[in-house]
């Protein structure tokens, strides 16, 4: 019996052993030295692309660090939800759109919503220019194109707007590509003006041989309707706002950095765009160009200073949430959120340190022509 | 001589294999219905346009092209191989762990009866965790953890995935070979006076091995699989399952793209099987009476 219980702790032993050495593996590696600067995470919706490129051109100027900043920006894959990790403590900032966060707050995270960088919506409804859909109120009887994933709310909360009800149409996913409407699966399919809507105009069209021209399409862009709702924002940690001065100083800083490098994106877009393959983009530079001339339209001019949260908006996008009921039935949240859902008091203060440093507001932005080639090569 | 030919009678049936495939594929395209064939909402014949079934010669020659047209792409070949490299590197990673802990676990089950109650159930239901909601648990896990000036890189999240998916079929086949003696091969230790510790080297552990072989197999299909699902899901950018989504997004344009990060992943297939033949090439001792 004795050598029994022996026998079994040797093997315990060697389980453990073995399982603690796995976990080990590779520990001799050296991390490179912190010196002063904040270690700070910043979590994205996607993957590399210049929709992020004013985080990524922050990075690469030098403003981060300017500001004793050592930024580390993580990529979101299919299943890596930014408020999820942020609400989990993983990272300290991320990026998603305004509806998708109102529903974890519902839900029960604690975010605040500390700068709103794109001050438009950029999702596009695209159908063929034949086809009769000319506003959401045509949606009735047809195949609607969605990723789903929280990006459909814009569409029900159009809709709501109208009166349609959301059985009145089906819902159809959408792959990453746009495929499925060219080979006619979806009659009107969801698409961002930086990205997918580019994707239909870098394919080739069977029958001419030469590209599709924007005149083959109608386009319903979601910020001429009522269920417009706002997008790309960064998200902090609401607990740590109001517990952790430190934090609160280091979100000042951060949004400092991050005003900075949007507005040298803004006015290096040529310059930017061909950087995002160095963060590892697979896109080409002309369709990384076109992502970044269009995500600037997106978020220039800025009449009140780029990520300052307009009321306005904000109301429209609650409100859109709220009205707004799915294919299924369900509603995104039943209740406004608490008025920690967003600040604006981090922004005002780094526009107003930043003062004349940078231009803010981008008031003469114009936005440059971008050729389209064949897959955005 | 006799070892030579069976090795040319082999490449010449793989040869013939691919081209049958090539010819399959052209065929379908030349004479496959355009819009595909479906009952109802379900699809079960697939397009044959030039968007979803790029002609085999444009899927070759994308692959000899740049990946984009920036000065410092490489082509695309070389950036999928890379890729399949990287994420092979972290399969066998994966497989390893796996290995480990799988083996552990049967040796456990083996030597106690109440592990083996107690554990398999354990066991078999880990692997109805879906990967979807999995994964990004790991990747959380995995942000938490620093040690000094260390901390957790993003690649060992998906390896740890990968283990994860690994373990099993070696758990379970290891168990079985760690049981296969005989009653008359288990007696005559008991009669040597041999302890579990030499009864398990010299008889339970050579007798494992045609099993452990054949869970070797599964579990490589499985980190491979795992790899690649979980540096898509939680967006580990070098490996071939990032290539994949990333071109998945460019096919509506550029549709011959979309498929060479599939032929990576069949790469990538090929070598880890190929690391499973030079492990079981390394016991070849021990592998009297297996089926293959």
């Amino acid at each position: 019996m004795n050598s029994l219980v022996r026998q079994g702790l040797a093997a315990a032993a060697a389980v453990a052993l073995t399982l603690g050495l796995a976990a080990c593996g590779g520990s001799g590696s050296e991390g490179d030295g912190e010196g002063d600067l904040a270690q700070v995470k910043l979590q994205l919706q996607w993957l590399p692309q210049s929709q992020f490129a004013g985080y990524y051109a922050a990075l690469d100027q030098g403003f981060f660090e300017d500001e004793g900043l050592e930024v580390e920006i993580i990529p979101s894959g299919g299943d890596i939800v930014p408020q999820d990790a942020l609400a989990n403590g993983d990272v300290d900032y991320a990026v998603a759109w305004v509806p998708k966060v109102l529903g974890s707050i519902e839900g029960g995270a604690n975010l605040t919503n500390v700068a709103q960088i794109f001050q438009r919506s950029g999702t596009l409804q695209v159908s063929w220019a034949d086809s009769g859909i000319e506003s959401v109120a045509d949606f009735e009887g047809k195949k609607i194109g969605s990723w789903g994933f929280g990006n459909e709310w814009e569409i029900f909360a159009a809709m709501a707007a109208e009166g349609l009800d959301s059985k009145s149409v089906s819902i159809v996913t959408q792959d990453f590509n746009m495929n499925a409407f060219l080979q006619g699966d979806i009659d009107a399919a969801q698409a961002m003006t930086y990205n997918e809507y580019a994707q239909l105009l870098e394919a080739e069209n069977p029958e001419t041989g030469e590209l599709y021209q924007p005149a083959d399409f109608n386009v319903i862009s979601y910020e001429d309707t009522e269920g417009a709702m706002l997008q790309d924002a960064l998200w902090a940690d609401t607990e740590r706002l109001s517990s952790d001065a430190d934090y609160e100083e280091t979100t000042v800083k951060f949004l400092k950095a991050v005003v900075k490098g949007w507005a040298y994106a803004r006015d290096n877009a040529e310059d930017v765009a061909p950087t995002m393959a160095e963060h590892e983009s697979t896109w080409g530079p002309s369709h990384e160009l076109w992502m970044l001339n269009e995500t600037n339209k997106l978020i220039w001019p800025a009449e009140n200073g780029v990520g300052v949260i307009d009321e306005a908006a904000w109301k429209q996008t609650v409100d859109g949430a709220l009205s707004a009921t799915n294919e299924k039935g369900e509603k995104l949240i039943t209740k406004a959120p608490p008025e920690t859902a967003y600040s604006n008091e981090y922004i005002e203060k780094a526009l107003d340190e930043l003062g004349d440093e940078v231009d803010t507001q981008g008031s003469d932005f114009t936005p440059i022509e971008v050729e389209v080639t064949v897959g955005g090569a | 001589m006799g070892r030579v030919v069976t090795g040319v009678t082999r490449t010449v049936d793989g040869l013939l294999g691919l081209a049958l495939v090539v010819a399959l594929w052209e065929a379908y395209k030349r004479f496959g219905p355009e819009a595909g064939w479906g009952i109802g909402e379900a699809r079960i014949l697939p397009r044959a346009t030039d968007l979803a079934m790029p002609h085999v010669w444009e899927m070759a020659t994308r692959l000899l092209e740049p990946e984009t047209s920036a000065s410092t792409s490489s082509p695309l070949w070389l950036v999928v191989l890379q890729a399949a490299l990287v994420s092979l590197g972290i399969a066998c990673v994966g497989l390893l762990v796996g290995t480990v802990v799988g083996l552990a676990l049967a040796l456990a089950m083996d030597r106690f009866r109440l592990a083996e109650h107690g554990l398999l159930p354990w066991i078999v239901l880990s692997q109805t965790v879906p990967l979807i909601a999995f994964a990004p648990m790991v990747k959380s896990w995995g942000s938490n953890i620093s040690i000094g000036t260390w901390e957790w890189p993003a690649w060992m999240s998906v390896a740890v995935i990968a283990s994860y998916l690994a373990f099993f079929p070696i758990a379970v086949g290891a168990l079985r070979g760690l049981q296969s003696p005989t009653v008359q091969q288990r007696e005559l230790f008991r009669t040597y006076d041999a302890g579990y510790w030499p009864t398990v080297r010299k008889v339970k552990l050579p007798a494992a091995v045609p099993y452990l072989l054949s869970s070797l197999r599964l579990a490589a299909a499985a980190a491979v699989v795992g790899t690649v699902v979980a540096e898509g899901s939680i967006a580990y950018l070098d490996g071939i399952g990032r290539k994949l989504i990333g071109y998945g997004g460019q096919a509506s344009g550029d549709p011959a793209k979309a498929w060479a990060p599939i032929f990576g992943a069949a790469v990538l297939g090929l070598l880890a099987a190929g690391v499973v033949w030079l492990i079981g090439v390394a016991l070849r001792r021990y592998r009297r009476g297996e089926a293959t």
